[in-house]
């Protein structure tokens, strides 16, 4: 019943989105004006019934309701209940239904609480996200239905991929999806705007907050899945420019391009075209991202529900919106006007400087990897990896932290070069003698990008706290510090990946139990291995004793086994610092009684997780005093 | 004038990609992986017997002047016992094929071989991979036709079904 109730839920779901697009098209260029009066409610019961889809999903996970397909093939009786709740969206199917969940509640609350903008503006994103949402739902109910019953049900199920059975990455994907859903009420804003030829402050305003939640949310989904590699997949490294991950990595980079071009559009009503197109680029590049994942076209490890059909369902979608979106972009925007203009030495052209070295460097990860597809239908197979995107991407991302550094010293519309180079006097210093003391130190036993990196990441810090530099720090707007606390997560997450690269110690060996090794100043004795079962699982421990000077401390590195599907995965174990972790992977029996042991010591590499974390804190705390200064405005509007 | 022209430039970069995709999802690729040596000679090697009554299998033992199949397979592989038919039938069209068993054990292959036929010259045990890797081989079965001078003239990745025994029947023709 539960799951006739949900896909009962989800057709009248689609109906309605159906519905919501007919009223808006005919209230807006039909002539019939009292229609619109009908589209919020409408877009408003849409998300609750989306909403009741994905509970009755989620209900028959935690049920184990064995006679829906979905649930048989991805769950099993005896799993832990966090992974029966995650396994609802830990599948194709179910994170389709997320998706449009997250869309539907998405145009609910931009029907519900957008009163900024022009009413004919709002109605026109309303169309553009009911449009998106049909597509979705068509692609849901007629090739992914999650609702399909099984007959006859089987007693347990298939299970979830142990890889996933993780509390970390039970959060990970619904992140990056509510991200990209925040991507496409970003770029239904920007069709509305081309269709009304609104594109200015108000319409910047509207948009701004989506772009930042979705900002945020892509920061988190990214740091997370970052972490997620590094203590799972036990190979010790924290990016691998895997194209799944270059998938979630391209929608961020053009989100946060969109962040800085809305703001100046929001603030100066510049780059008004500029920002429509980074808008519909960064959608689009959520798009692509989720049809690389899902279609199988690249060989990855996240290896997801690889199929066809389904890819060209994907690829239909992308082709109607993007190439709809591009085609109204290149009709309309001509007729939308040229905003202010700024001078040379001002904010604002840093803030384009900004813009394009990250879409450069978005350009780089999609070339990079849509590169084998390109050489392939041409007869060759490649593979494009670390080399090159270290190498061609890794020196832009540092000219574009050291533009970051620069960028919130200038004025808006113009400055004089001279007091700019004041202001910039001190970081300017701190970095001339970080590198003098690094190339003493540090050249030929560190590469040439870790050394730049680590020589750049303390003055960019500091100079990312100037903005706050004799003002009253109680005063300051929220969204200065959102801003301050963010760009000073950049210098720390580049501090932790150039420490990282620059001194970690790796040491591989086959000891045997009662064996001491010593690596990096620490001292590891090796006491017994042993065999361990967990709930759905066992395993082979390792204890070993770990200890540097005093204090010594039992960890425990597993080589886990699943039953249910049989799969190996590797538990490493991490012992965190202040200054850094020790990450030991237990691996195969080399030979009679001996076992490997990977040991790396990680200096400070927990600080790209924690600026990460800052990064879209910061981010918070943009959107919060934003949206505060917007109620406190309007209130005080109502108060004359 | 400008301007107009450069607007349309996303669209068309796009279209460009999207026909990209298109391409590849009608032809995905077919992950398989040939072997570098095709063309080039048998790696050295030198491998213990695998069954109780056949020879051990040395490098040196093919070659002979007759082209012939070198099998890779395994007892505890399931395609491998599907495609012991259609090796008794190679067999017996007058094939010389000799078996590299793969991460295995004497009883294993002896049970196996006594119910699913046994169609091998030589059988050689490759405990740890090594001659599979040194192969380029990637799993099991694989099959090699090696020409009459040892050179591997083709490579058959998976099980041989009943419709592909003529065309390795053609190619050792071939590799005469």
């Amino acid at each position: 019943m539960i799951a006739e109730a949900g896909l009962i839920a989800l057709w009248l779901a689609a109906a309605l989105a159906f519905l919501q697009l007919a009223l808006s098209a005919l209230g807006l260029w039909g002539g019939k004006d009292e229609l619109l009066g009908a589209v919020r409610p409408v877009a408003v019961t849409q998300g609750v019934l989306t909403a009741i889809s994905f509970c009755a999903l989620v209900a028959l996970f935690l049920r184990s309701d064995m006679s829906v397909l979905l649930v048989a093939s991805n769950s099993h009786s005896a799993k832990p209940w966090l992974y029966k709740f995650a396994g609802a969206w830990g599948n194709h199917e179910g994170s389709m239904l997320l998706w449009v969940t997250v869309m539907g509640l998405a145009g609910a609350a931009v029907a519900l609480f957008e009163r900024a903008l022009r009413r004919d503006t709002h109605m026109a994103t309303l169309a553009g996200q009911a449009a998106i949402s049909l597509g979705f739902y068509a692609f849901l109910l007629f090739s992914s239905n999650p609702f399909a019953r099984l007959s006859p049900a089987p007693a347990n199920g298939q299970g979830l991929n142990p890889l996933l059975q993780d509390p970390g990455l039970a959060f990970h994907p619904p992140t990056l999806y509510l991200g990209y859903v925040g991507l496409s009420v970003a770029f239904s804003f920007a069709i509305g705007a081309l269709l009304t030829r609104r594109v200015d402050a108000a319409f910047a305003r509207a948009m701004r907050p989506w772009v930042l939640a979705a900002w945020v949310l892509l920061t988190l989904g990214i740091t997370a899945g970052s972490y997620w590699a590094y203590y799972e997949l036990g190979w010790g490294g924290w990016w691998f420019w895997d194209p799944v991950e270059n998938a979630s990595l391209m929608p961020w980079l053009a989100a946060t391009a969109l962040l800085h071009s809305v703001t100046v559009l929001a603030t100066r009503d510049s780059l008004r075209a500029w920002t429509v197109m980074l808008a519909v680029i960064a959608f689009s590049m959520s798009m692509v991202g989720t049809f690389l994942v899902r279609s199988g076209i690249l060989t990855s490890v996240h290896a997801f529900a690889v199929d066809p059909e389904r890819g060209s369902f994907i690829l239909a979608l992308l082709a109607i919106y993007i190439g709809g979106a591009l085609a109204l972009f290149g009709w309309r925007v001509g007729a939308v006007r040229e905003g202010a203009t700024f001078r040379t030495v001002s904010r604002e052209s840093a803030l384009v400087m900004n813009n394009l070295l990250l879409c450069v460097i978005l350009g780089i990860v999609l070339i990079g990897t849509l590169y084998p597809l390109m050489t392939e239908a041409f007869g060759h197979k490649v593979s494009v990896g670390a080399p090159y995107f270290d190498r061609v991407a890794g020196p832009l991302a540092l000219a574009l932290m050291l533009l970051m550094a620069v960028g919130p010293l200038l004025r808006w519309r113009q400055d004089q070069a001279r007091v700019v180079a004041k202001r910039v006097a001190v970081p300017a210093v701190l970095l001339v003698l970080s590198l003098v003391v690094l190339l003493m130190v540090g050249a030929g036993t560190i590469g040439v990008l870790p050394l730049l990196g680590l020589a750049i990441a303390i003055p960019v810090g500091v100079a990312s706290l100037a903005p706050l530099w004799k003002r009253n720090l109680l005063r300051t707007p929220l969204f200065t510090w959102g801003m301050v606390i963010a760009h000073l997560g950049c210098a720390v997450s580049l501090a932790g990946m150039a420490c990282d690269s620059a001194f970690t110690v790796e040491k591989l060996v086959a000891a045997r139990p009662g064996d001491t090794i010593r690596t990096a100043g620490w001292t590891l004795h090796f006491e017994r291995i042993a065999p361990i079962a967990g709930d759905n699982w066992t395993a082979l421990q390792a204890d070993i004793r770990a200890s540097r000077g005093g204090g010594a401390v039992m960890i425990k590195p597993q080589s886990r086994f699943f039953t249910l599907p049989p799969t190996t995965t590797s538990e490493a174990a991490l012992l965190t610092r202040w200054n850094g972790q020790l990450y030991v992977v237990l691996g195969q029996e080399a030979d009679a009684g001996r076992w490997q042991l990977r040991i790396w010591w990680k200096p400070f590499v927990t600080l790209i997780w924690l600026g990460g974390i800052m990064i879209a804190l910061g981010g918070v705390l943009a959107l919060i005093g934003r949206e505060r200064r917007g109620w406190r405005h309007k209130w005080q509007k109502g108060e004359a | 004038m400008k301007r107009p022209l450069l607007l349309w430039v996303p669209l068309v970069a796009f279209v460009a990609v999207l026909l990209l995709f298109a391409g590849r999802l009608a032809n995905p690729d077919d992950r398989v992986v040939q072997s570098r040596l095709i063309g080039q000679a048998l790696p050295v090697f030198d491998l213990p017997a695998a069954a109780s009554d056949r020879p051990a299998l040395r490098s040196t033992d093919i070659g002979g002047g007759k082209p012939r199949l070198v099998n890779i397979f395994a007892s505890w592989c399931l395609p491998c016992a599907a495609e012991a038919p259609q090796l008794m039938a190679l067999r017996r069209a007058g094939v010389e094929i000799d078996g590299i068993a793969i991460r295995d054990a004497r009883a294993d292959v002896d049970a196996f071989l006594k119910k699913h036929g046994n169609p091998y010259t030589r059988i050689g045990l490759d405990a740890r991979s090594t001659v599979q890797m040194a192969l380029g081989s990637s799993g099991v079965p694989e099959t090699f036709v090696i020409d009459g001078r040892g050179k591997i003239a083709h490579q058959h990745i998976g099980d041989i079904r009943a419709d592909d025994v003529p065309k390795v029947l053609k190619q050792l023709e071939a590799a005469r």
